[in-house]
């Protein structure tokens, strides 16, 4: 209708989504090391990502990899007992870590000057790890506590792990990142160690530097600080594989705390590992088209005209090491079964399946997706964090640059293919939150 | 290396912007990312609901950028989008707020949309009772959340009779019965010029934004026409109220009075605060309930200075069987900083911390607007930037110890849990 929608996204032109310019090199021993600067303020962020994740964790061992996370705050032998953290508060600086499915990651965000010292503190911890079963024992009391906040007192929760541990019938996506119950409280110090000397070395690691520093200066700071650590040589092992699924499966969670059922329906789908060219990029336009906000697909339809759905979605996300997920969820009104939403929701995933989006709404969605891409840049921290996701499952930063255009370069015809390649029952779980 | 007292980054770069039509705004001009981001606040929020309406601001909020002039909702969020134009509303018990995000070249368009928004909102019946259902729907599926549960009944009981005991967003009684008439009658007494509150950062000149806040606000009563909060009293200390939910985990909201904002105790209170339970890895609850006993993932407490009842407040999770031993440890960490008061190793690391971290809330054009807003919203001054950790820096270890037995005194609280609680017989 306007003129945006017909010529692509001119809404944003003269903006460049593909950032900032980005300064990577990778050290002898195998660090690699992106700085990405940002001289607005004298501030810089510091992380530095594992390529190791839950979806690593040995047999047995579920959580494992987010444990650890845990303990690498309980110090080293140069860095005893929370030196680490009390030297990073004394600096006014902020610091966490979080674990995902294909990596591990630690961070700080610090005034600019204090960028060694983290650097002397991370790469410390990167091999110097010393831990007690008196240290062991508290927080893995903390990891139970945070598995039960989390997941045991949230039926909504419970239905997501028992989605993914049906959609991915083989492949380790199906293990929650936090671990099992019954596996959590066996993982002991032995556990925790093992997987630190496998996991944790500079071949196997990314160093993420965001802020107001130089790009030469911060290479040579990490060469000082990490350069003399030795690299493990013991690339990630690749995961067993997904077998093709011939069944739609179905999942429920009833409980008596439900008082607003819900339906989520997760489909098998391609990462960019796996992907053809510009495949991954057109789901991420089929799920702006879908279910990205009130003018989306599923939203006038289910929501607007129909008045079935209080709310509605679709998700999808290109990073992953092994197959990903497009998802869809629709929350009912009030009064309206859950296999009557279900079905106005077939109804509209068969015709995108069978026609697909006009050109406007993929047009629109592009522009809502460039857009989010160019507005990542105004966080040093959300620009740190998608390299350092997108390297530690094996893309380069030349194939984060490229995103934008490749977004841009898709057409209507993408989308609608890529609709009929995810959008098969045959690959997906639908799962069902009811009241007990 | 004394960081203590360092300027951050963009104090000295904050200009008072005044229109012609005499609206306010505080500015930082920054054309490194070619974005800006506005924010505007009105000082009306849900305590302004009427009584059995709870939720009325919060509805709102939802439902101004669904529909205006001309343009009904579907054609409104088509134009936001096909610009990639951010508007977005909320609201809490004291304030009812704006937030525009946008590409700096799309800011004509951008400023006419908000304009629309703010002052020719549709309201359609259908639009409204769209929102509503998603309202509703939001709220029963946090009706047996244990956060949410316990959270609601403490503010419940803390201020029983007065409006800031509903929640903003409301209750499924009170969302169900809030008509068209309310959200009008909202709107036309909160949002006015003389409680507007506006920031700005981004690439703008003073010149631009002086001409956009004309556009956006001129046409807007010039007095908010709302009866006043009453001041809130505490109530319910020493009570301990138990939702029964079956879960594994107890979760605790605990709290107590607290210090206004504008109190001289205010800053000492804060880093008394930190001490206590905010600083993460390093406060004396994270330290006693997480580190050596492994009885909690989180616990936190903050300072909440609502504007006609401050208080503090704290949480915590725990499993039941462990629930009374937790909430024991924390009252006795209350009592023993009442007593005591911080030491003197414990307030040092505090201020360095505090004024150290304090330029960390100005690395993006959002978090510049959104810590201006907070310091004009509170009447602190547009220098507050440049004097903050002057403040904190000068709090005495005397001082510190007065303020921590002034705000956790007799160390009463008031206790609201849920879950399945194991010692509370």
């Amino acid at each position: 209708m306007s003129a945006s929608a017909e010529t692509g996204a001119p809404a944003l032109a003269g903006a460049s989504a593909g950032g900032p310019a980005v300064h990577g090199e990778t050290l002898p021993n195998g660090l690699q090391v992106v700085v990405i600067p940002d001289r607005r303020a004298p501030v810089v962020t510091h992380m530095v990502w594992y390529r190791t994740g839950a979806a690593d964790d040995p047999p047995g061992k579920s959580g494992i990899a987010h444990f650890l996370e845990h303990l690498m705050f309980k110090g080293t032998e140069r860095n005893p007992d929370g030196v680490f953290s009390r030297i990073v508060a004394d600096l006014g600086g902020q610091e966490n870590a979080f674990t995902s499915y294909d990596y591990t990651a630690y961070f700080q965000r610090v005034a600019k000057e204090h960028l060694p010292t983290m650097m002397a503190l991370e790469a410390d911890r990167m091999t110097g790890l010393v831990l007690s079963d008196a240290v062991v024992a508290p927080e893995r009391d903390v990891v139970l506590e945070e598995r039960r906040m989390r997941v045991d007192g949230d039926p909504g929760h419970q239905l997501v792990e028992a989605l993914m541990a049906s959609l991915y019938l083989h492949h380790p996506y199906g293990t929650p990142i936090i671990g099992w119950m019954h596996e959590i409280e066996g993982l002991n110090r032995e556990d925790a160690l093992a997987y630190y000397r496998r996991a944790y070395a500079p071949d196997n690691a990314i160093l993420v530097v965001a802020g107001d520093v130089d790009p030469q200066e911060a290479v040579a700071l990490a060469a000082t600080h990490y350069g003399p650590i030795a690299p493990a040589r013991a690339p990630r092992a690749p995961r067993v594989r997904e077998p093709e699924i011939v069944a739609s499966l179905r999942v429920s969670v009833a409980d008596a705390k439900v008082e607003q059922p819900l339906l989520q329906r997760y489909y098998l789908a391609p990462s960019v590992t796996g992907a053809a060219p510009g495949e991954t990029e057109a789901l991420e336009v089929l799920a702006r088209c879908l279910g990205g906000g009130t003018i989306s697909r599923l939203y006038r339809r289910l929501v607007a005209d129909l008045e079935l759905a209080a709310s509605v979605g679709a998700h999808y996300s290109p990073l992953a090491v092994d197959l990903s997920r497009f998802g869809v969820y629709a929350v009912p009104r009030e009064g309206v079964a859950l296999d009557r939403i279900e079905a106005a929701l077939d109804e509209e995933l068969a015709a995108v399946v069978a026609s697909g989006f006009p050109e406007e709404e993929v047009a629109r969605a592009k522009t809502r997706l460039l857009a989010a891409m160019i507005y990542a840049q105004d966080s040093q921290y959300a620009l740190a964090s998608q390299i350092g996701a997108a390297l530690t499952i094996g893309l380069s930063a030349a194939d984060v640059a490229a995103r934008p255009a490749r977004i841009e370069a898709v057409t209507a015809a993408d989308v609608h293919a890529a609709a009929r390649r995810v959008l098969q029952s045959r690959r997906s779980v639908t799962g069902l939150l009811v009241a007990a | 290396m004394d960081t203590s007292v360092r300027k951050v980054s963009h104090s000295g770069r904050v200009q008072r912007v005044v229109s012609p039509g005499g609206i306010e705004a505080w500015l930082v001009e920054e054309h490194a990312v070619p974005l800006f981001a506005l924010e505007f606040s009105f000082r009306a929020g849900s305590a302004q609901d009427a009584p059995g309406r709870a939720g009325t601001a919060a509805l709102l909020a939802a439902l101004l950028d669904e529909g205006a002039g001309d343009m009904p909702a579907a054609a409104f969020q088509e134009a936001l989008a096909d610009r990639a134009v951010e508007l977005s509303f909320s609201s809490g018990r004291d304030w009812f707020q704006g937030t525009l995000r946008t590409l700096a070249r799309n800011a004509d368009e951008a400023i006419r949309l908000t304009r629309l928004a703010v002052t020719r909102a549709r309201l359609d019946p259908e639009a409204v009772e769209r929102l509503r259902a998603e309202t509703l729907a939001g709220l029963r599926y946090d009706a047996n959340d244990p956060d949410s549960a316990a959270s609601r009944r403490f503010f419940e009981l803390a201020f029983a009779g007065h409006p800031y005991a509903a929640h903003p967003q409301g209750s499924v009684e009170s969302v169900s019965a809030i008509t068209r008439d309310d959200l009008q009658a909202f709107r036309a007494g909160a949002l006015a010029r003389d409680s507007l509150v506006v920031t700005c950062v981004g690439a703008v000149t003073p010149e631009r934004l002086s001409a956009y806040l004309d556009e956006l606000f001129g046409d807007l009563p010039a007095s908010a026409s709302l009866a006043p909060t009453p001041t809130a009293a505490f109530r319910g200390l020493d009570a301990i109220d138990i939702r029964d939910l079956d879960v594994p985990q107890t979760t605790f909201v605990f709290g107590a009075p607290g210090l206004a904002r504008s109190d001289p105790d205010f800053i000492a209170a804060a880093v008394v605060n930190h001490i206590l339970g905010e600083g993460t890895f390093t406060s004396r609850l994270w330290q006693e309930v997480r580190e050596r006993r492994g009885m909690a993932y989180s616990v936190r407490t903050w300072l909440h200075p609502l504007r006609q009842g401050a208080l503090y407040y704290g949480s915590t999770s725990t499993r039941n069987d462990r629930a009374r031993e937790a909430l024991d440890i924390i009252r006795a960490e209350i009592a023993r900083m009442a007593q005591d008061g911080p030491t003197e190793a414990e307030l040092e690391q505090a201020k360095r911390y505090m004024t150290g971290s304090y330029a960390l809330r100005f690395d993006t054009s959002t978090k510049i607007a959104g810590e201006l807003m907070g310091i004009a919203f509170e009447g602190l001054g547009i220098d507050y930037i440049d004097r903050r950790n002057g403040l904190v820096a000068a709090v005495t270890l005397e001082e510190a110890r007065r303020v921590a037995a002034r705000l956790f005194g007799d160390g009463r609280l008031l206790v609201a849990a849920a879950g399945r609680p194991v010692g509370f017989d």
